[in-house]
């Protein structure tokens, strides 16, 4: 009895050793990484010190010095709300362009993924080479960001929200062609069957037996993308391609810095109105369509 | 067979009982067409007003069409020692900057979970304050932490920290949310205090998914970092951005190529990890 104990002690302590070791192999492996890291990105213990103190004055030079008493005076007065949304008007009408711009991405990469989305999915026998084709398409253009995107594109269509709209379209019809495919994979196959057994053309099958059990789904992964796009139509225009993007680059690289402030905060409230809003409209139109 | 067929009055009778199965009604035609128009003077007003004319999508495809050609065959160029660098510090950013994140979003998140914290106003505040970081763009972050401690992958990492710390403390205060209730409990039974509640009761059943995060976080900041260089925040988005000002396709090209596998290969170790993380329990 008593040598099982001693065995079964052994053992444990054995476990626990082992275990013990792992852990200090892991925390090890984890230390080196971090150290070489921080090497790689210059984060060093002296640039940290030296730029923290900045990070805390440039924070605090962006907070508008608003002053209760002449809260909501007018646009002259220096502490009030119009003086810190003194080009309110200018901005909305950027926000506008930002959420069209975002739109008409949208339903652009909406377009693309729904055509290469068919021959993508697996279960609707697309010949090989067009699955293939469309796979890796989908592929390429959902890895590569929109930013680098919207840098040729400003080269091939000029400065302006059109290289931007492009640019986050083709990322998107990446994005949602996956989706998409994903989501006609999980059809029901039997009305494709059906259309098939009584004569219809694979065009005909896939838009009498696919899509309309697939739009569902599809509707509600392309208004999400909308709020995605949103976000990224902001921040587009640093590279030239429209919207609120290239007033916010001019500002930071002003140092305009209560304009900062002001535009960031209006850039935060309508994302977080259009996700309100958006969610809303989706569950509608879904009811309505399924 | 013709018991089955019905009569004109039969049939009427039946549109009068259920007008829906004989196709849309007379308004509902008119809402789609309505509808269908509204959204046609949509795409043409933007479209307009946006300025995108056929001619303009010619010339534009034109021109795409000879920058495509240019960038084959991609090659590195004279300078592929500095595209490495900057990929590695793309690499290192997204590393530093998520570890960073995690390890501050963890008390984050312990405070912002409703079995840890019962203030609920506090809980709540604190909750809107992540949604209001997580609508700032990491692109931003970027560029403001290069107007305060200049270029250079520093105000990346920092960027990637502040913009992911707000997202992940409130996953991982989902995550304490969900945890199982009995082995806190046991432990506050046996004496202990709230921190060994949390290091012995709650921290061993919710690290697996907190670390599973962190890396799905790396993944997807190892995509972002390779862009934050375009405003000047280090990593290879700088070499990309040089390239393309000074129209050298090929190197572009081949910079995008290496981006994409880099990325694929990051991906693939860290689901490799985050497998073994959640198996092996």
């Amino acid at each position: 009895m008593n040598a099982r104990i001693a065995a079964q002690e052994t053992a444990f302590q054995e476990l626990r050793r082992q275990r013990h070791q792992a852990t200090v192999i892991g925390l090890l492996v984890l230390a080196g990484c971090l150290a070489l890291a921080a090497w790689t990105s210059e984060f060093y213990p002296s640039s940290l010190a030296a730029g923290v103190p900045r990070i805390g004055e440039y924070f605090a030079r962006i907070t508008p010095s608003l002053e209760w008493s002449a809260l909501f005076a007018g646009v002259d007065t220096e502490g009030s709300l119009a003086f810190w949304f003194y080009r309110l008007d200018a901005w909305a009408l950027l926000l506008f362009e930002t959420a069209q711009m975002a739109a008409l991405a949208t339903l652009g990469g909406a377009c693309l993924a729904l055509l290469l989305a068919f021959p993508a999915a697996k279960n609707l026998g697309a010949p090989a080479w067009a699955y293939q084709a469309s796979r890796r398409l989908l592929e390429a253009t959902r890895t590569v960001p929109e930013i680098v995107f919207a840098l040729i594109f400003v080269w091939a269509f000029g400065v302006g929200a059109l290289a931007g709209i492009l640019a986050i379209a083709l990322h998107t019809g990446g994005a949602l062609g996956k989706l998409f495919a994903d989501a006609m994979e999980n059809v029901e196959m039997r009305p494709w069957d059906g259309v098939r057994a009584a004569g219809g053309t694979w065009f005909e099958a896939c838009r009498f037996a696919v899509l309309p059990a697939a739009l569902p789904d599809l509707l509600s992964y392309a208004m999400l993308r909308f709020e995605i796009n949103l976000r990224s139509a902001s921040v587009i225009g640093f590279v030239g391609a429209g919207g609120i993007g290239e007033e916010l680059y001019k500002v930071i690289s002003f140092n305009y810095y209560e304009e900062i402030s002001a535009i960031i905060l209006l850039v935060i409230l309508s994302v977080m109105a259009i996700d309100l809003l958006s969610e809303r409209l989706r569950r509608r139109v879904i009811e309505v369509v399924a | 067979m013709s018991t089955l067929r019905m009569g004109a009055a039969e049939i009427a009778a039946w549109q009068a009982r259920v007008p829906r199965a004989f196709g849309p009604t007379p308004r509902g035609r008119l809402l789609r067409a309505l509808a269908g128009v509204g959204f046609l003077v949509w795409l043409i007003g933007t479209l307009w007003w946006f300025e995108v004319t056929p001619q303009r999508m010619w010339n534009g495809l034109n021109g795409l069409m000879v920058i495509l050609r240019l960038m084959v065959p991609p090659s590195p160029g004279e300078q592929w020692v500095e595209i490495l660098k900057g990929l590695g510090e793309s690499v290192a950013m997204a590393f530093l900057g998520t570890f960073i994140a995690a390890t501050i979003a963890l008390p984050l998140g312990f405070m912002g979970a409703r079995n840890v914290v019962t203030n609920t106003l506090f809980r709540f505040s604190l909750r809107r304050v992540f949604d209001g970081f997580r609508g700032v763009d990491q692109l931003i972050w970027a560029l403001a932490y290069v107007r305060a401690v200049g270029l250079g992958p520093l105000a990346g990492v920092l960027a990637i920290a502040t913009a992911d710390i707000a997202v992940l403390a409130k996953l991982y205060a989902e995550a304490i949310e969900n945890a199982e209730k009995r082995q806190a409990e046991g432990i506050a039974a046996a004496g202990g205090t709230p921190t060994l509640v949390m290091r012995f009761g709650i921290l061993p059943q919710v690290a697996p998914i907190m670390l599973g995060h962190a890396l799905y976080f790396f993944e997807s900041n190892t995509r972002s970092a390779t862009i934050l260089g375009v405003v000047g925040a280090g990593g290879i988005g700088l070499q990309i951005a040089e390239r393309i000002r000074v129209r050298h396709w090929d190197e572009v090209a081949f910079i995008i190529i290496l981006m994409v596998i880099t990325v694929a290969a990051i991906d693939f170790l860290s689901g490799k990890v985050r497998r073994r993380l959640i198996g092996g329990r």
